[in-house]
């Protein structure tokens, strides 16, 4: 499985961000995208994910799995907003997503001990913590089967203990022959990622 | 698909889901026209319907600018939308309706022949009334959803959704009213305008999605 971006241009309210990106990643690899506020990764990320048009270019999934047809269909993506209800609770809110994006191989309470929240499915997601919120936001990754995630800013919010799992939980995802890319500041603690700087001149 | 219109009910029932607002709305205004248009009991139960659909009209269109703003807010519209490959977008648009309808709008049928008695109605008026508001409210809703989905990224676009979608539900209106004034006043046809109110309802369940689902796309930045 290749995700395969050419000649890649994107825009912002009428502004061209960044045109003429190629990249390639395949199956058990990262793209980690860095760059300054406002080079257009969030950007990016939104044109992989289909919630944005490219304004040229090309984008494809080559070979990707029989289940997953469009790259939009194969990706999960983890944006600024966390998509969970506040008045709901952790259980009801992955449930949701869960029957809603299709089972995986993990259940709801494996996936809260993924990240370390064993005790608190029952609590309504609007009484956790900002860092608490984010890890429930990335047990929905592991709720339902992607091959394909894209990450804008993962580990914001997150303590040292929680950054060091979620590399763990990605370096996982990319055994099992996954994808990630990653809009991010911090480094993610994976070794061996490809690199995709955006806005070096602005 | 069931698993999203059980998470909307639930939104809607638990607290600062605002099913109650549109209710007590309902209320509001109904209670005041006997204040408002005087202590005649012919002429309360000669406008009876008329008021009942208006406040039901009115009451409906309160909530919907939240339709799809409270899942644009909190990252999930991107995920619905990310989703149209394995539920096909229009089918979730419906959905969500059908949920906002059993929440927000139920009630408010349900409550209409109680409110009927404060408008001096006849039992086959009252009847009558309740039945059109069932067939025709989802009607409502469905055109709103086109609406909230064209105001979603507007901050207060609330007053934009009923002025958008307000002449739409112009027919909606005159069929309902008519349907409810035949199955009483005797030269009146009700089955002619209640079949026409059922279409308007079936047309607006196929064109709404469609067209709320194009709105939605082309809305996300």
């Amino acid at each position: 499985m290749r995700l395969i971006a050419e000649n890649l241009g994107g825009e912002r309210g009428g502004e061209l961000l960044f045109s003429g990106l190629h990249f390639a990643v395949s199956s058990g690899e990262a793209l980690i995208v860095t760059g300054p506020n406002g080079s257009g990764k969030s950007t990016l990320l939104r044109i992989i994910a289909g919630l944005l048009s490219q304004v040229e270019g090309m984008l494809r999934l080559e070979g990707a799995p029989a289940a997953f047809e469009g790259l939009a269909a194969a990706a999960h993506y983890l944006g600024h907003l966390n998509a969970m209800k506040s008045v709901l609770s952790v259980d009801e809110n992955l449930h949701f997503w869960q029957s809603f994006h299709g089972r995986g191989q993990c259940s709801i309470e494996e996936a809260l001990e993924c990240v370390s929240l064993g005790e608190i499915g029952h609590l309504p997601f609007g009484y956790l913590s900002t860092g608490q919120k984010r890890r429930v936001s990335i047990a929905r990754l592991l709720v339902s089967d992607r091959p394909v995630w894209l990450l804008d800013e993962p580990t914001a919010g997150l303590d040292k203990a929680s950054e060091t799992q979620f590399a763990g939980l990605m370096r996982g995802h990319l055994t099992g022959g996954g994808i990630i890319v990653a809009a991010t500041h911090l480094p993610l603690g994976l070794e061996g990622s490809k690199e995709l700087a955006l806005g070096g001149a602005a | 698909m069931g698993a999203l219109f059980l998470r909307d009910v639930r939104l809607g029932l638990r607290a600062g889901g605002g099913a109650l607002v549109g209710i007590l709305f309902f209320l509001a205004v109904i209670a005041v026209v006997p204040f408002g248009v005087g202590p005649d009991l012919k002429l309360l139960s000669r406008i009876g319907a008329a008021m009942l659909w208006i406040g039901a009209l009115l009451a409906t269109l309160l909530g919907l600018d939240r339709l799809f703003q409270a899942d644009r807010d909190d990252g999930s519209l991107d995920l619905l939308i990310m989703a149209s490959d394995r539920h096909m977008l229009p089918l979730t648009i419906l959905v969500k309706c059908l949920a906002h309808w059993t929440v927000s709008v139920l009630p408010l049928v349900i409550a209409s022949p109680l409110l009927g008695l404060f408008m001096n109605m006849e039992p086959a008026a009252i009847g009558a009334t309740a039945l059109t508001l069932l067939v025709g409210t989802p009607a409502i809703t469905l055109i709103g959803a086109v609406g909230a989905a064209v105001a979603v990224s507007l901050p207060r676009g609330g007053l934009l959704v009923s002025v958008i979608i307000l002449p739409l539900t112009i027919p909606v209106l005159i069929f309902g009213v008519s349907a409810s004034y035949g199955a009483v006043e005797d030269p009146a046809p009700f089955l002619a305008p209640f079949l026409i109110l059922a279409a308007i309802t079936l047309f607006f369940a196929v064109l709404g999605p469609i067209a709320a689902a194009a709105a939605l796309k082309s809305s996300a930045d």
